[in-house]
């Protein structure tokens, strides 16, 4: 098998007492969408944190595309070609959708130790921005401010930003959260337009869109992985049922227990 | 976490004729008239005081870089202007009076103090940044009254204004003058095109949410620190100013208190708006000026003004005039 894209291996970090991440070990090979689940508590955006380099982990190393990247800084991770979105919106409010994504082009077209030039009337930014938002489905959007756009919106837009840094691996912290049915329902489309061409680490509560979406699924308990393997292994798992989906089927009403933001 | 950048990344602040810009306008003429109304009326106070205005103007818009359109606080803004003022002070006193040399010299070096203050103090934020920042003026403040040599707590007087080779006498109170004029629209203009340019964008960007700016791919640390530093030079050209307007330097010049009246001109015309900071020094020279004909206790009066514009008008007076306050 060729080599995975990204390689977690024995993944810890403490929090106090808590153990957040409990030796993680994890491989995601290129163009798999792997979904991490579990409860809350059970250490999901302490792995994302530890993936961006947000979290500093006390043991273990991260591998992406072959090379050890366990200590690097934020920023140098998002240039590998690792991106994430964030579980609550974090988007610039008072400017247009558009300049919020031009902003992730500029990232990645050289320094910004540019003076002196309009960077909103650069064709070189604006463009491929565009070019994201018509990605995600917000073209007609681009010149709206973005405090005006609905939630739904936003959590496209947060796409739509890590899409124009042009990632190799996009780490989507609860894309559906606080999402509506149908929202929700245009997300997942959206990201069945993804998958495939981008390799995608989802976290995400909505059992439904996790077990129609994903190639292969974590079980993440209390920072541990308890199981990982395809969608029907894990729907049948005794330790998972016990654990995790406990009480209901999967995909029951234990689907969105952690909604709003 | 939601953020923002300031409105003002919407309203392009180029030149359009609404209200704020008719009344930069009508504003820049008065200040291009001033000279003529002294030689006419014989008042040569109003050009001192002008003329001084201009020069602190240019601090202010070199701080409202940072503070307004990058959220870094500094309160140790004033010991730009002492060093800048020092190093054409000092030059004068060992006899190099070219202002050809004395004017970078002044610059490189507040550039050069920049870098070390943010260097250190850029790796934090809020109270602990400003604490630095102040920290460091107060070093730089008892530095300059350890020289013995240049006045120490007296300071120096400077017999001889920069020299610029016969081509530009700034003895010429009305030259000096223009030629402070122009060099803070030059500095308002560069300002201008800063905050527009891919660098602009992310000071702006990292001042409303770094994180994200991070995570997007910018390391926000060195775009913050190539601003800090082009503050200093800029504000370090106007001590060269404030020294050469005086003919005079002391420590008192970097007082902290100095600090603290920068950042109450920038407040007061306006955080994030181009002409903010001349709009707060001329209101906040004219109120100390005037208010001293009629009180010992002008402060009395200006802390409550600050106050009210503190509490209700975010964007200081530049955003009553054209509502580009924001909250």
């Amino acid at each position: 098998m060729a080599e995975p894209l990204l390689e977690i291996d024995e993944l810890t970090r403490r929090f106090g007492g808590v153990i957040a991440a409990d030796a993680i070990t994890l491989a995601i090979p290129a163009g798999e969408l792997h979904a991490v689940i579990g409860p809350n508590g059970a250490g999901k955006t302490t792995l994302i944190g530890l993936l961006t380099g947000e979290i500093t982990p006390e043991a273990g190393a991260v591998r992406f595309d072959g090379s050890d990247i366990t200590r690097l800084a934020v920023d140098r991770r998002n240039r590998l070609g690792l991106a994430r979105s964030f579980q609550i919106t974090s988007l610039f409010l008072d400017v247009t959708a558009l300049d919020n994504v031009a902003l992730a082009v500029q990232a990645h077209r050289g320094h910004s130790f540019r003076f002196w030039g309009d960077a909103r009337r650069e064709d070189e930014l604006r463009d491929p921005a565009q070019a994201a938002l018509d990605r995600v489905g917000l073209g007609p959007r681009a010149a709206m401010r973005v405090d005006r756009l609905s939630h739904g919106e936003h959590r496209q837009l947060e796409i739509a930003m890590a899409l124009a840094t042009q990632p190799r691996l996009l780490l989507l912290d609860e894309p559906m959260a606080g999402m509506g049915p149908e929202e929700s329902a245009r997300m997942v489309a959206l990201l069945r337009e993804l998958k495939g061409s981008t390799t995608i680490l989802l976290i995400e509560h909505d059992m439904e869109a996790v077990f129609a979406l994903a190639d292969r699924i974590t079980v993440l308990v209390y920072g541990r992985v308890i199981a990982s393997g395809e969608p029907a292994a894990i729907r049948a798992d005794p330790a998972v049922r016990e654990a995790y989906l406990g009480e209901g089927e999967a995909g029951g009403a234990d689907g969105r227990r952690k909604g709003a933001p | 976490m939601t953020a923002r950048l300031d409105s003002s990344l919407e309203a392009a602040p180029r030149l359009r004729l609404t209200a704020p810009a008719a009344f930069n306008i009508v504003l820049i003429a008065i200040l291009a008239l001033i000279p003529l109304y002294a030689r006419l009326s014989g008042d040569g106070f109003v050009l001192t005081l002008s003329t001084r205005m201009l020069i602190l103007a240019l601090g202010a818009v070199s701080l409202n870089l940072i503070m307004g359109y990058g959220g870094m606080v500094s309160f140790g803004h004033a010991a730009y202007l002492g060093i800048g003022g020092y190093a054409v002070g000092i030059l004068a006193k060992e006899g190099i009076a070219s202002g050809l040399l004395q004017w970078p010299v002044a610059v490189a070096a507040a550039a050069l103090y920049a870098l070390l203050v943010g260097a250190l103090s850029l790796r934090t934020r809020g109270v602990y940044f400003i604490m630095i920042t102040l920290a460091f003026a107060q070093m730089i403040y008892f530095v300059a009254i350890g020289l013995d040599r240049y006045g120490g707590d007296d300071g120096l007087t400077i017999y001889r204004r920069s020299q610029f080779d016969g081509w530009l006498d700034l003895n010429d109170k009305t030259l000096f003058y223009y030629l402070c004029f122009t060099l803070l629209l030059a500095g308002i203009y560069l300002v201008s095109r800063l905050i527009n340019s891919r660098f602009g964008l992310v000071i702006r960007g990292a001042r409303s949410n770094d994180r994200r700016m991070r995570a997007i791919g910018f390391p926000t640390f060195r775009y913050r620190l190539v601003c800090f530093v082009i503050a200093g030079a800029l504000c370090g050209l106007a001590g060269a100013l404030l020294a050469n307007h005086t003919n005079f330097i002391s420590p008192a010049m970097m007082h902290w208190t100095r600090s603290g009246d920068l950042i109450v001109m920038v407040v007061l015309g306006g955080l994030g708006s181009l002409f903010g900071p001349l709009i707060g020094t001329a209101t906040f020279l004219l109120l100390e000026e005037a208010l001293s004909r009629v009180t010992s206790y002008p402060d009395l009066i200006l802390g409550p003004v600050l106050l009210a514009v503190a509490t209700y008008a975010h964007g200081g007076i530049a955003g009553l005039l054209g509502g580009r306050a924001r909250g």
